[in-house]
């Protein structure tokens, strides 16, 4: 029972990817291309609401439900791996058309051809965990 | 009242609703990060016995892949009960565009060109969705996370990492869309 709350809210965020047509591989060319403010529109929106948000996490100490102290733990500086990863992921992005949240998306969608894409996603990743040190981070 | 929950969202709603699930997320005691989930299926699969990236607790993750399997139920439910039945509303100038590469005007949310079961079955679209779906599990973990992680979480944080992540996107989405999707496809 303590996990329902996350499934309602990855139900809304199924929803909202599909609602507002981010899960979309046309929106994500659209986005690519320029020729659209709306998915600019939706990433800004969160990340504007975020700034404020976390600001105000910060600012007055809150503590989540569990009564523990919110904290943001700063990622690794490094300059490489983001870059380089970023890139990447990007190529696969656009061809896809999809991130790993929409990917599932889709597939409830009824998409079931994303089921490939998210198979792939995974070999992906284990594919990074298995040559990581080998790779400039 | 359904009739207006089934047309497409407007981007400041959706933006909203994103920023409201990352913030429950976060005070519930977890953080917005999907691809975190392809590492933790890697993990249950038994990775950790061949790969130490993957030798952790696993289980701790659990409550994302329950926010995984929402996300499947999610869009099952939008299509099934708060779609109106139209296409995506792309720009004009992006169907001109993605015509001259032989990807027809959207009669859904995706094109059938890429996503049907028969482009699936050819190897060129099979490979196309195979390579796709790699190079964003390989990037994602690659960078530390993927648009939710960086794109929302990170720069909400305005985490210099995540803008750097970030602008690789866009890299590699550029690089996609206008050098190697013509010749692609």
């Amino acid at each position: 029972m303590k996990f329902i709350k996350f499934l309602l809210l990855g139900t809304l965020f199924g929803i909202v990817m599909a609602k507002s047509e981010a899960f979309s591989w046309f929106r994500i060319q659209e986005m690519f291309r320029f020729q659209a403010f709306h998915m600019y529109g939706i990433i800004g929106t969160a990340v504007t609401l975020g700034v404020i948000g976390v600001a105000l996490i910060k600012k007055y100490n809150l503590r989540d439900v569990k009564g523990n102290p919110i904290l943001f733990y700063p990622k690794d500086k490094s300059t490489m791996r983001y870059l380089i990863g970023g890139t990447i992921f990007g190529l696969g992005w656009a061809l896809s058309g999809a991130c790993p949240g929409p990917m599932v998306v889709n597939i409830g969608y009824g998409y079931i051809a994303m089921i490939v894409v998210f198979l792939f996603a995974i070999v992906g990743t284990y594919l990074y965990g298995a040559i990581k040190d080998k790779l400039p981070h | 009242m359904l009739e207006f929950i089934q047309q497409p969202w407007t981007w400041w709603v959706s933006g909203a609703l994103i920023s409201a699930i990352m913030f429950l997320l976060i005070f519930f005691g977890q953080s917005f990060g999907f691809s975190a989930n392809l590492r933790t299926i890697c993990s249950a699969a038994g990775g950790g016995k061949f790969v130490k990236f993957f030798d952790f607790n696993w289980r701790s993750q659990i409550w994302n892949l329950v926010f995984l399997i929402g996300a499947v139920l999610g869009g099952f439910i939008a299509s099934q009960f708060l779609s109106d039945g139209n296409p995506v509303q792309i720009s004009e100038n992006t169907i001109t565009d993605l015509s001259k590469l032989g990807i027809s005007a959207p009669t859904s949310a995706q094109p059938d060109e890429l996503f049907s079961i028969e482009s699936l079955f050819t190897l060129k679209g099979f490979l196309i969705l195979a390579i796709g779906g790699l190079m964003v599990g390989f990037g994602s973990r690659y960078a530390g996370g993927c648009t939710s992680g960086h794109a929302i979480s990170g720069l909400s944080d305005l985490q210099l990492p995540s803008l750097i992540a970030v602008i690789g996107f866009f890299i590699g989405g550029l690089l996609m869309t206008f050098v190697l999707l013509p010749l692609i496809l």
